[in-house]
């Protein structure tokens, strides 16, 4: 396929991708924010294996599949058993009203394509334009993180926001060197284990994973 | 030829109105279908504005010009805009008397006269109605205006006329915004035709209604006329979504062969939309009013997202 | 006859009432008919001299030996003071014709004489304020402006909270004053410097090149200052007070023309002085105006009383005109005159819309406040049946206002709404994605604006009669205040169906102000179609709107009317009560309850609900108690800290007071030393 088409399709992957991370900021239930989690993990495999294959850089293709196993299929896994385990049922609350949130989440995104307009006027790769979507998704990760309360949503805020730095080096760089892919993917997966034996404690401390719980921690004078 | 293209005009305006109810009782019979019932057929919108046309009209002590009026003001400019909206041809000699941000205001007037008329009577329902109706409203036009934006960014204009050109027949370029702003357009089209997750069409409990409050007192052949322009703002609505997101088949010669290939393949286009309609009715369930802040409030944001993303990524 | 001398003539016969009222001051019918009778011509007069001086092009200046020895008085009247001529003599006329009806029921005991001179006063002031070419003249015209305002605001002034909103009007109004001398005494050093007071004729200014720094300065000073006459958030505050005490004709006359004299500022010290400027400056009107829209319409929907709910739209109205104002300076700082022409255009003529229908809306207000002497929207209601063509006019206003086709509110913003649509062509990607956000905001506006006239109308004349005196003293107005708003309804329709005509007449404005025509595309397929920029893009025809709706209501009332019908009245459909009464229908605070949910967050809002005691059981209240108190953030923000400073540093300069003849004579004796040692 041509360049021109491989780039629309990118777009549009880049586009799809920018949905979820918006979906995932606006949305209530637990299992609804999962499954977009693994549809932000499908897209992202699919723009990596279109972008390697136009240009010829073959080890995104393996970049590609290990997204696949590892963001698609073993994290929401380990994520669903988790929630299943604690038994978490509840909405899930949120700092600011949603309305609020979107909009600084729009606001965000206008930021992101205001910093990277210089890159995309010198960039030459094909992948240029999706640089700022790649930010604009780490940004949201990061937004999601500050604004809900509940201890698994911080979490795959987080995760979201190593989507968005994943993306950024795709459009970037095509790509990082494999061994520091394979070291990220790595840690991500102890990380999620290591974020489950938490959760347990936290569970098993407060009976609730609300974070807010933990400000009784505080020393109070 | 002068006359020709008034005659196109003269028969889609005809057209639509005798398929409005057609549209209407097709997306009833699918969801019957979905839903496990039996239904009345196609054709029962027919029979109910033919029953309603002899029946005798029954008007409230109070009822002013307003309330009177008021139904043929609102049949009369669903009609017009219904002569404005290109169905099977781009050669309308109406279609440059408005675009689509003057065709959005057309519908606000009608809205503007029914809820008058809601309060006209001085119950309480009417007055329930219409102010649910303002409120609602009111937040969907930020969201349409905004997918409009995002449709007129590609097209480099907010005429329909323009708009068919230049998608259906220009070169075919995926693009994301219009995608967003298809999704935004989608989410207004239930709002506005007063769909679930808004307002249910089939409700008889007041409390929960919105549209049908207003026009709860209307009887007679006034009833017959809100009811036949409710069926056509459907049909309208949805031929504008099918001509600006999908024009692929829109003829822009006017010869009789290619107009009625472009009539099949809207009656195709609009089944395909009906059965779509049913499958979002079918599941979700209708919304609180202040959850709607949100609903609409995401319409935007995909609409905004749509803009962002032409100037990002396009 | 050339259009300034018609514009001098009609200023002189504005004067005339005021030596004219006190000799007939015995009779006051006789004063009444014959001062405004005079006024109306006067205003006619001077529609005249606007409408001949845009047509022809033509800029007359004239020096009047009054003023100061160095600085004698410069009148000018150019296509832009004609233009904003029209619009004070256009709605000055209909007030007028309005007042000869309405100023009849005024209290026997209150001087006819004093309203009169004020009235006179008022309009002569504003024709002076766009035809003066120099900064002394403008000031002097624009006190003499806010004086005559204010004793008119003050008219009624046995009530303390009427001498209140006066006062408040005449701060805010000074404070503008003040810095608006101070932007012409910017403007003027760096015309002239400080040898002459040459620098203080406009035609100095016109010609000067102003460094960045100061242009800046004056640029702040005098939007602030014109802001604050204009009713801009924040500085509005006044705006609802004033309009809801004055007189009704008077509040049409601020709200239509006063407010558009800041608009003339504006536009003549930016456009005319100041030609080039940096992007934010407009990014600044821009964003002052979607606040003000915003919030202004929001406020607007909280209200109860119809004045206070007029004066609110007012600030809108402002809004937009500022936002279309404002994308035709970032326009014109990317270079692209064309595109800025289309908003000027369009911020011009919805000065000239706003104008008339407001004027329209206050009359009608007037005439339910007349007939039903009560301002409160909860206790009216059913007024259609015995107002119908008070009610018929309202709604026309209602409708302009709600910028529905084919009226004339419409084509405004249409037009401003195709300037947002133009944004992309400036290059600077930040503006290109906040401009579309404006326009979402301008659309939020234009629908809770529909809403709020939707409750305006709706609870006013709709419905049933909520009052508690009965309903058979309400009658309709007399001819004279019919004829008045009347008029202005029709010059909405026709302002609405010949876009074209009034734009082709405007078009020297910006081709003056800016370098560019629009009229050239804009009618170029005639009087009958609007397309700015060009056909692809957009077009509009209100006249085959109006046409196509017209035509199929009547072929529809014709078809349904075939046969034989008939109609049967009943009473109302009550779910079985049986005992419903006019409390029962929607109030205006009910029908503004979900937006006020949905919008809370801006305004301070207390809602109280009690069950009085005693009652049987919850299930069975006797009663409720509910409050609802919705206050202006901006009291707290801004006005009470300024007062509280303002009140603080006086208090503790008020100590220097201390009373005693010893400490006074120490200032006087420290004074001394002081001088002595410094100057010796």
């Amino acid at each position: 396929m041509s360049m021109d088409f491989a780039a629309q399709i990118n777009s549009v992957m880049a586009a799809l991708i920018m949905l979820t991370a918006f979906g995932m900021l606006v949305q209530r239930r637990i299992m609804a924010l999962l499954h977009l989690f693994a549809w932000q993990g499908v897209f992202l495999c699919f723009s990596t294996a279109i972008v390697g294959y136009v240009t010829g850089v073959h080890h995104l293709f393996i970049s590609s599949i290990l997204t696949l196993t590892l963001k698609v299929v073993v994290l929401p896994y380990i994520l669903y058993a988790l929630i299943h385990k604690l038994n978490i049922r509840k909405e899930i609350e949120t700092l600011v009203n949603i309305p609020s949130t979107m909009l600084m989440g729009i606001v965000l995104v206008i930021f992101s394509y205001h910093l990277t307009a210089p890159i995309k006027e010198l960039s030459t790769l094909v992948t240029r334009s999706t640089l700022a979507v790649a930010l604009a998704t780490v940004m949201l990760g990061l937004l999601m993180m500050v604004t809900r309360r509940h201890a698994v949503t911080q979490i795959i805020g987080f995760l979201a926001l190593e989507n968005g730095l994943f993306f950024a080096a795709t459009s970037a760089t095509y790509g990082m060197p494999m061994v520091v892919e394979l070291g990220v993917a790595l840690d991500l997966l102890i990380a999620a284990f290591v974020f489950g034996i938490f959760f347990f404690h936290i569970n098993t401390t407060f009976d609730s994973l609300d974070v807010d719980q933990m400000a009784k921690l505080k020393e109070d004078d | 030829m002068i006359i020709y293209p008034f005659i196109i005009e003269a028969l889609q305006v005809a057209l639509l109105l005798m398929a409005a109810p057609a549209f209407a009782g097709w997306v009833k019979t699918v969801k019957c279908r979905m839903q496990g019932r039996t239904y009345a057929g196609i054709l029962q919108p027919y029979r109910d504005i033919a029953k309603l046309f002899g029946k005798e009209v029954v008007l409230a002590e109070n009822a002013s010009w307003i309330f009177r009026s008021t139904p043929y003001i609102t049949f009369g400019v669903m009609v017009m805009i219904g002569g404005i909206v290109p169905v099977f041809s781009t050669e309308l000699p109406f279609g440059a008397i408005a675009d689509v941000i003057a065709l959005v205001m057309l519908f606000a007037i009608i809205r503007f006269f029914t809820a008058l008329a809601g309060m006209d009577i001085g119950t309480a329902f009417g007055g329930m109605g219409a102010s649910r109706e303002m409120m609602i409203s009111s937040l969907a036009e930020p969201a349409m205006l905004m997918a409009i934006f995002t449709v007129s960014l590609a097209a480099e204009s907010t005429s329909l006329t323009q708009i068919v050109q230049v998608m259906g027949h220009g070169k075919f370029i995926l693009r994301p915004s219009l995608a967003f702003a298809l999704l935004a357009f989608i989410m207004i089209h239930l709002t506005e035709t007063g769909r679930i997750p808004v307002d249910n069409p089939a409700t008889h409990l007041e409390l929960t209604m919105v549209h049908e409050a207003m026009v709860l007192e209307y009887s007679g052949r006034y009833l017959a006329l809100i009811e036949w322009a409710g069926m056509m703002k459907l049909l309208i609505f949805s031929l504008l979504g099918i001509a600006i997101f999908c024009p692929w088949g829109i003829p822009s010669s006017a010869t009789p062969y290619e107009m009625l290939f472009g009539f099949l393949l809207a009656a195709a286009k609009l089944a395909v939309l009906g059965v779509v309609l049913v499958l979002i009715e079918t599941s979700m369930a209708k919304m609180r009013l202040f959850r709607l802040s949100e609903f609409l409030g995401s319409a935007f944001m995909l609409a905004t997202l749509g803009m962002l993303s032409f100037f990002i990524l396009e | 006859m050339p259009p300034f001398d018609i514009a001098i003539a009609s200023m002189l016969l504005m004067l005339t009432p005021v030596a004219l009222a006190p000799c007939c001051a015995k009779s006051r019918n006789t004063t009444i008919y014959l001062s405004f009778f005079i006024a109306a011509l006067a205003s006619l007069t001077s529609v005249a001299a606007g409408v001949l001086a845009v047509r022809d092009e033509t800029t007359v200046s004239a020096v009047l030996q009054m003023g100061l020895p160095v600085l004698p008085f410069h009148l000018r009247l150019d296509p832009l003071s004609g233009f904003f001529l029209v619009v004070i003599g256009l709605l000055a006329f209909f007030v007028s014709i309005y007042s000869m009806g309405y100023v009849r029921s005024f209290h026997p005991g209150r001087s006819i004489v004093r309203f009169v001179v004020f009235y006179s006063l008022f309009i002569f002031g504003m024709q002076l304020v766009v035809l003066a070419d120099d900064a002394f003249l403008f000031l002097v015209a624009w006190e003499l402006m806010a004086a005559a305002s204010y004793f008119l605001v003050m008219y009624e002034d046995e009530k303390a909270e009427n001498k209140r909103a006066a006062y408040l009007y005449l701060v805010i109004a000074h404070v503008g004053a003040i810095a608006i001398l101070l932007a012409f005494g910017v403007m003027a050093a760096q015309a002239n410097g400080f040898e002459s007071f040459q620098g203080y004729t406009f035609d100095s200014m016109r010609t000067t090149s102003y460094s960045p720094g100061w242009a800046t300065t004056a640029f702040l000073l005098s939007f602030f200052g014109f802001a604050a006459k204009a009713g801009v958030i924040p500085l509005h505050v006044w705006l609802p007070e004033a309009h809801s005490v004055a007189p009704s004709n008077i509040s049409a006359l601020m709200s239509g023309v006063m407010l558009k004299t800041s608009i003339y500022g504006i536009v003549r010290i930016t456009f005319d002085f100041l030609k080039e400027y940096p992007w934010w400056w407009g990014g600044v009107v821009l964003t002052l105006g979607l606040i003000s829209a915003l919030l202004g319409v929001l406020y607007a929907l909280m209200q109860h009383d119809l004045k206070r709910l007029l004066a609110y739209h007012s600030v809108e109205n402002i809004g937009i005109i500022l936002i279309g104002l404002g994308l035709s300076m970032l326009f014109t700082t990317y270079k692209f005159p064309l595109l800025a022409s289309l908003a000027l255009i369009a911020a011009l003529y919805h000065t000239l819309n706003h104008a008339i229908f407001k004027g329209l809306l206050f009359m009608g207000a007037g005439a339910v406040l007349h007939a039903t002497h009560a301002r409160n929207m909860e206790e009216m209601g059913g007024l259609i049946h015995r107002m119908p063509w008070t009610s018929a006019l309202f709604l026309v206003g209602c409708v302009s206002i709600s910028a529905l086709p084919p009226f004339n509110g419409f084509v405004s913003e249409w037009l401003t709404f195709q300037a947002f649509l133009f944004s992309p062509a400036l290059h600077r990607p930040i503006l290109s994605l906040l401009i579309p956000l404006g326009a979402a905001l301008l659309a939020l506006t234009g629908a809770l604006a529909a809403a709020c006239f939707v409750k305006a109308f709706g609870v006013t004349f709709l419905g049933h009669w909520r009052g508690h005196h009965p309903v058979q003293q309400v009658h309709e107005v007399d001819w004279y205040m019919r004829g008045g708003m009347a008029l202005a309804g029709l010059t909405c329709f026709l302002l609405g169906v010949l876009p074209t005509v009034v734009i082709n007449w405007m078009d020297i404005l910006s081709q003056q102000l800016l370098g560019a025509k629009i009229a050239a595309t804009t009618g170029q397929f005639g009087w009958l179609w609007l397309t700015p920029y060009s056909s692809a893009r957009a077009s509009y025809s209100g006249m085959n709107v109006f046409i196509g709706i017209v035509g199929v209501v009547l072929i529809t009332w014709l078809l349904t009317h075939a046969g034989k019908r008939s109609i049967r009245r009943v009473p109302i459909w009550d779910c079985g009560f049986e005992k419903l009464t006019s409390r029962m229908q929607y109030t205006a605070t009910s029908f503004a309850m979900p937006i006020r949910r949905v919008f809370g967050f801006l305004f301070n809002i207390s809602e109280e609900t009690r069950l009085p005691e005693p009652f049987r059981h919850v299930a069975y209240p006797g009663g409720l108690y509910y409050r609802l108190r919705v206050r202006d953030r901006f009291w707290n923000w801004i006005y009470k800290p300024i007062g509280w400073a303002a009140f603080y540093t006086a208090k503790k300069i008020g100590n220097l007071q201390q009373g005693r003849i010893q400490v006074y004579l120490i200032y006087s004796f420290v004074t001394i030393i002081v001088l002595l040692v410094f100057l010796g």
